[in-house]
């Protein structure tokens, strides 16, 4: 163990008064809350660990949770800076107040406020590469480098897989099955509901499952917006309904859900019960992706890392990049090379078991990174599919003016900052039945509405002013804000031989690790979904009443190569290390461990076999849940494989 | 079309169109700093760079404050006439230049970023050129010492790209990028957020919901 290097700082922070908390009367309340976040150094490292967590997002987030709350002595390791949400998040700025008015920029390429320093799709020193040089075979990799990964900006929406999600295959012939089915997921599911808070409701639709009664937070109120599109929704008969979305609508209850969470297990409950107490309920106002400081929505960093550091079971080290997984004589894996970030150097931990949720892609490059005379083409890679068969959502937006939302009277429309209500894949039936060109869903979400004043207000207006200036811009500007809606459509990308990574043979980072090289294709499933995806958008608005610009062809004249999202960019990727029955044809188990390495878990999105069109944050810290849980009952028996 | 800018895919406010996430990722992945394309009067041979991926997100930054703002007075007075063309003052708030516009567009046409602040620079100036040039053409005098008739005269030319004759099409890109720049500009200041009838950013104890006024009106009740 290094006990050489410039050891940084313990950081301890004690959090002041929350200044926007409310008391249950509903007025501001002064309630003060401490939160104690303790980072250890290196020197501080201890000889052995139960567990070495690679890192600190939903997945990581979660096992640590799980594990330390069951006793277990855990090291994390984050390849980012320290980040607290607490003392780092602006709340209440505006746009105004920032340099180019928070737009993005080559530094802050989500914008100024956007909870993701020093991440993006580049970062200083740690590049990546792709195979082809054409522009539709590009995969973007977003990645965070700090604490709670990209958990502190994501949009919250938390929507669970269904039962035809996990057996894909089985439904279309297409894909591959999950070794698991959606009741082996459903009780992890209703645990990270209720720890972390998810608004929603139970509508018994299909393959839109149901939460157990107590899960779900009641869902804010719709906007306008919501109820005009939910109105033409009716009339084209589409469900729309509200979104499920990790934003606490009300304070959780400690005095009956820590109970739930941790049946038997006082230790837990007591720490659990204590932060519950420190979440506030959401004020209303800000956007969730910049992160929030009174812990009203779900980051890492809000909530699953002050319960597990309040066990003490947990050391934390930032600034810690893994480098290699180490591998014993007897095969199992024996903990972690990384380099401090800080110093350069180099250093070594070591445990008992090690789960890797470093992000799917980070994940995979780990693994083909730590070669051995047993696993020359990477660990865990018997089977040769790591790195294989990654998947992004196959989205598209699509922006509609309506005119019932102009010159409304002045009211507030911040809410829950976006997604109180969407509209879940309809056409499951019409699927099956061949009804349809595509073999997948798609969901469909929309922002709108009066939101704060930013760099696109008032632009790019001219198909409806006709390029008014002066006093009828002036006019024009204030009839047309809030009138606009924006469509999300996210679909399921079914995987493919084309879409995946391997360690590109020349390029390294600046530790002279191996960077990945991707190789990226979409297949015409999600070509044609997308097609099909901006025909309902037009159809939606035009049933609105409103207005697009331009023509609205039918799905079939329609080029979805012209609409999809770029490879990766909808942050959604999954697979590289999928889980399977057979090992022969995949990376894990149906725990998440790898079939090669019993002590070796996957907890974040690299185990994914499927995508789903759903985002995949509430499934991989379900997944991570009954990874740990069943690592945590391995580790008491001291039977591992 | 999108009115744009800030990227962001699922769950953020506001979504990008496949064709400008990829300018904007394609941009960050090549984040070298630009070389100044402005002559700077006190460049000590240091090229200005970005706030980094990790600036202060709770202070308050003013135009100028992080890199050198680069317009000569002359352009200073006609962006300046420009803006209060398209956003004058009113009874219910002040022009564009009396609450810093100018301040914003000169600190977005000199920071130190490629995509789209390179080509916007190109597109400011030379338009800013081309409308003193106009305007001396037409009217012997520069556009901010012409009357209201006489810029609206320049003006309708190239307020609208699809009606703009051939000679005006880069006069109207600029005219339309001009806009949407002092349109964001404008409404992201105070006066400007009141103007445009934003009443949120305030902490609230419960979310109400849309009032019976606007159901109503939108045909809901």
């Amino acid at each position: 163990m290094p006990r050489s290097w410039a050891g940084r700082p313990t950081h301890i922070r004690v959090g002041g008064p929350a200044p926007y908390l409310f008391d249950e009367g509903g007025g501001v309340g002064t309630q003060e809350f401490v939160f104690v976040m303790s980072l250890i150094s290196g020197e501080t490292l201890k000889d052995s660990y139960d567990v070495i967590i690679v890192g600190s997002g939903a997945g990581g987030g979660q096992a640590a949770y799980v594990l330390t709350l069951e006793g277990a002595k855990v090291l994390m390791l984050e390849a980012g800076r320290n980040y607290d949400p607490v003392a780092e998040t602006p709340m209440f700025q505006t746009n105004g107040q920032a340099p180019l008015r928070a737009g993005p920029t080559p530094d802050r390429p989500l914008g100024f406020y956007d909870a993701l320093p020093n991440g993006g799709y580049r970062i200083e020193g740690e590049p990546y590469t792709n195979a082809s040089a054409d522009d539709q075979r590009q995969f973007y990799w977003l990645r965070a480098r700090m604490l709670g990964g990209r958990t502190n900006h994501w949009g919250r929406v938390a929507l669970r897989y269904g039962p035809y999600d996990f057996k894909p295959h089985s439904r279309d012939g297409l894909g591959v099955d999950w070794p698991i089915s959606y009741p082996d997921v459903a009780p992890y599911y209703d645990k990270v509901e209720m720890l972390v808070g998810v608004y929603g409701t139970n509508e018994g639709l299909e393959n839109t499952p149901d939460s157990s009664p107590g899960c779900l937070l009641p869902p804010p109120k719709p906007l306008v917006s919501d109820l005009l599109i939910r109105k033409a929704g009716r009339s084209l008969g589409i469900p729309v309904v509200p979104c499920h979305k990790a934003v606490l609508t009300q304070r959780l209850d400690p005095d009956d859900l820590p109970a739930r969470l941790h049946p038997g297990n006082a230790f837990a409950q007591r720490i659990v019960r204590d932060a519950m107490r420190q979440r506030a309920a959401c004020l209303w106002a800000t956007d969730c992706t910049r992160g929030c400081s009174v812990r009203a929505n779900y980051q890492s960093t809000t909530v699953h890392l002050p319960p597990a550091l309040a066990t003490g079971n947990l050391d934390l080290l930032p600034n810690a990049m893994a480098r290699e997984i180490t591998l014993g004589r007897d095969g199992r894996a024996r903990g972690v090379t990384f380099i401090d970030k800080v110093t350069g150097r180099e250093g070594h931990a070591s445990a008992r078991a090690v789960i890797l949720a470093a992000g799917a892609m980070e994940s995979v490059r780990l693994l083909l990174n730590s070669r051995s005379a047993q696993f020359p083409q990477g660990l865990a890679n018997s089977s040769g599919l790591v790195g294989k068969y990654i998947m992004d959502a196959a989205a598209s937006i699509f922006t509609g003016q309506v005119p019932l939302l102009e010159s409304l009277p002045l009211h507030n429309e911040d809410g829950a900052s976006s997604c109180h209500m969407y509209a879940p894949w309809w056409r499951y039936r019409d699927q099956l039945a061949g009804q349809l060109d595509f073999p997948r869903g798609y969901h469909l979400q929309w922002y709108g509405g009066r939101k704060m004043p930013s760099l696109d207000t008032g632009a790019g207006m001219e198909w409806l002013t006709g390029g008014s200036y002066g006093a009828r811009f002036k006019a024009d500007a204030r009839r047309y804000y809030g009138s606009f809606v924006n469509f999300l459509g996210l679909g399921e990308m079914i995987p493919n031989e084309d879409s995946c990574c391997e360690l590109d043979p020349a390029a390294k980072d600046r530790w002279g690790i191996p960077v990945l090289r991707f190789h990226w294709r979409r297949s015409g499933y999600e070509l044609r979904q997308v097609a099909h995806m901006q025909e309902t958008f037009a159809a939606v608005i035009h049933a609105m009443g409103g207005r697009v610009r331009g023509a609205s062809p039918p799905a079939r004249e329609i080029d979805g190569a012209r609409f999809i999202t770029p490879g990766g960019s909808v942050s959604h990727e999954v697979g590289g290390a999928r889980m399977g029955a057979d090992p022969g044809k995949s990376v894990t188990n149906r725990w998440g461990r790898t079939h090669d390495v019993p002590n070796l878990v996957i907890a974040d999105g690299a185990a994914f076999a499927s995508s789903a069109d759903k985002n995949p944050t509430l499934t991989i810290m379900a997944l991570a849940w009954r990874a740990a849980e069943q690592l945590a009952a391995g580790l008491k028996g001291g039977n591992l494989s | 079309m999108s009115p744009v800018p800030a990227p962001a895919w699922s769950g953020r406010s506001r979504p990008m169109d496949r064709r400008t996430a990829i300018k904007w990722i394609l941009a960050a992945a090549a984040a070298i700093p630009v070389i100044p394309r402005v002559a700077r009067g006190d460049d000590a041979g240091q090229p200005p760079v970005g706030y980094g991926p990790d600036p202060d997100v709770l202070k308050t930054y003013h135009p100028g404050e992080l890199w050198p703002l680069s317009f000569t007075p002359a352009q200073r007075r006609t962006a300046a006439a420009l803006c209060d063309t398209i956003i004058p003052a009113d009874a219910v708030s002040p022009s564009a230049s009396q609450v810093g516009v100018v301040d914003f567009l000169d600190e977005w046409i000199s920071a130190p970023y490629a995509y789209p602040f390179e080509s916007d620079c190109d597109l400011i100036l030379g338009g800013l050129t081309w409308i003193e040039g106009e305007s001396a053409a037409r009217f012997q005098a520069a556009f901010a010492d012409l009357t209201d008739a006489q810029r609206a005269a320049i003006c309708d030319d190239i307020c609208y790209l699809p009606r703009a004759k051939a000679s005006r099409r880069e006069p109207a890109k600029f005219f339309a990028r001009f806009r949407d720049l002092v349109a964001g500009g404008f409404y992201t200041t105070p006066e400007g957020t009141r103007d445009i009838g934003y009443v949120g950013n305030v902490p609230l104890p419960f979310f109400a919901g849309p009032p019976p006024e606007v159901l109503k009106q939108a045909g809901l009740d």
